[in-house]
């Protein structure tokens, strides 16, 4: 089968001390004090990995070992320091849900206004505004301001936003813990559905019996380095006894 | 080229649907709500007309139209550099977490700016009839200085939206210059009174250009020459261009510092 995305090579570097300067007199300071060095740090340490079409891929590891710089990485937001990612189809980022969203606004607003920042024209967010509506079960609460929400009702209008077209590849952090466990299965079987329909899946979680649950392979990250790829059993049981 | 253009047109909607956000958010919970964009550069030129025409004895035919055309167009520029400045800032969390052409947010400050200059703009028409000046067929013309004028800012903005990433005192720096170029600019007072020397560094300012242009067509029933037309669209592109390239240079390390 057609690898979806290629990661080779990647590398992503952060400059540790000068990040922290955001404004001139500082940045002179340091400038004059020769201070101005790096102090590298390396988020992403020569990662590799292929995902094919139609795969459930999970990523774990503890915190800080990179999966969200990866994810990052491969949706576009972040570019590598080194090493080159190749994705082929269109990515539905669900990396926080809600991203897109003004909480001054109204649910119908926001609808709009994170479908338009996924890329869908106002006209497809029409046609399916009702079943967005209809997955998110918030009718009755169309039209009040977003900041009166909870976050787990913000959480739904973006999952139903960001899965309401089928994307190539669906990117999945951490958001399935969100929301009550009737929303959560129904967003798993939303997951399910796009599989079968040939959606590549990227996932990260803590949770470790939900990577066992859905995906068919996983990466275990470790500072940076991939560590084990490979079937979901093998590597979640090595991840396991590891932690 | 061609994948650029693509891009733009997918992202489209998510332009017009952030400046139809800004406006509804400017005016939610005002009771005259959009009026005020046509109340307020009415109300500021009662104030500036009164203190200029009568405690400094400012001499100016007409001076709350010559008033009101300059500032109007002045505060178009004003309006949208200062919001493309922040959009960047203000847009971190989406540009964390979901990739979009980074641009879009400077360029959609100043289509917002466009969008409130227009509805200034019926408060001119307004006092062009309550006033009963003149109107001159010139007046049709008055979409060019107005491009020009736009096209300068959308420059002028991406060069300051990506500096303020970096340099935050920027943000503290560009208002004070702001006052002073509102200053430097024959608003309140006309290009006459200067003298000969000012006269010469006026000439570099690109707003002299482009409100005298705007008062050209609007007041004085005068065309520009084509020299006028050629330095006007050079000064924007020329701006334009510049914004772009140093936007575009500057934008893969947004990220790290937002």
């Amino acid at each position: 089968m057609k690898n979806i995305i290629e990661v080779k090579n990647v590398e992503m570097h952060f400059n540790m001390s000068k990040e922290k300067i955001d404004n001139l007199k500082e940045y002179f300071i340091k400038l004059f004090k020769r201070q101005l060095m790096y102090e590298d740090f390396v988020a992403l340490d020569k990662v590799s990995v292929n995902v094919k079409k139609g795969e459930v891929f999970g990523i774990v590891g503890r915190n800080g070992s990179g999966k969200s710089t990866l994810l990052k990485a491969i949706s576009g937001i972040l570019k590598p320091s080194a090493g080159i990612i190749k994705v082929n189809g269109s990515i539905a980022p669900l990396i926080e849900l809600g991203a897109g969203f003004d909480l001054d606004l109204t649910a119908r607003e926001n609808i709009f206004l994170n479908g338009s920042v996924l890329g869908f024209s106002n006209n497809l967010i029409s046609e399916k505004f009702d079943e967005i509506v209809e997955f998110s079960e918030l009718r009755n609460f169309l039209d009040v301001p977003m900041k009166n929400y909870s976050s787990g009702m913000v959480a739904r209008i973006g999952f139903a936003v960001a899965t309401m077209v089928k994307p190539d590849i669906l990117i999945v952090d951490e958001i399935l813990s969100v929301g009550d466990f009737l929303f959560q299965q129904k967003c798993e079987r939303r997951i399910n559905d796009l599989m079968q329909g040939g959606t590549t899946v990227l996932i990260v979680s803590h949770m470790l019996e939900q990577i066992r649950r859905l995906c068919s392979r996983v990466m275990w990250l470790d500072k940076g380095k991939t560590k084990m790829i490979g079937e979901t059993k093998s590597v979640c049981d090595a991840y396991e006894s590891c932690v | 080229m061609k994948a650029q253009i693509e891009t733009f047109k997918r992202y489209k909607y998510l332009l017009i649907n952030l400046i139809e956000k800004d406006i509804k958010l400017k005016y939610r919970r005002s009771v005259l709500g959009i009026l005020w964009s046509v109340l307020n550069p009415l109300l500021m030129m009662i104030v500036i007309s009164a203190v200029f025409s009568n405690i400094f004895k400012v001499n100016i035919e007409n001076f709350p139209i010559y008033y009101l055309t300059g500032s109007t167009l002045f505060n178009m520029l004003s309006e949208t550099t200062n919001y493309s400045m922040m959009s960047i800032l203000e847009s971190s969390s989406l540009i964390k977490k979901v990739y979009i052409p980074k641009y879009i947010f400077p360029l959609e400050k100043c289509m917002f700016g466009l969008v409130n200059f227009l509805f200034s703009m019926i408060a001119v028409a307004f006092m062009y009839v309550i006033l009963g000046y003149p109107i001159y067929w010139t007046v049709l013309l008055f979409p060019i200085p107005v491009i020009y004028t736009l096209v300068f800012s959308i420059g002028l903005g991406l060069i300051l939206s990506a500096l303020s990433v970096f340099f935050r005192d920027i943000i503290h720096l560009y208002s004070v210059l702001l006052t002073a170029w509102t200053y430097f600019t024959p608003i309140m007072y006309p290009y006459d009174i200067l003298n000969d020397k000012i006269k010469i560094i006026m000439h570099l300012n690109p707003m002299f250009h482009y409100v005298k242009y705007f008062r050209d067509v609007l007041m004085y029933k005068t065309v520009p020459s084509l020299e006028t037309n050629l330095l006007c669209l050079s000064i924007a592109f020329g701006t334009l261009i510049l914004g772009i390239l140093f936007f575009k240079s500057k934008q893969d390390k947004f990220i790290l510092y937002i």
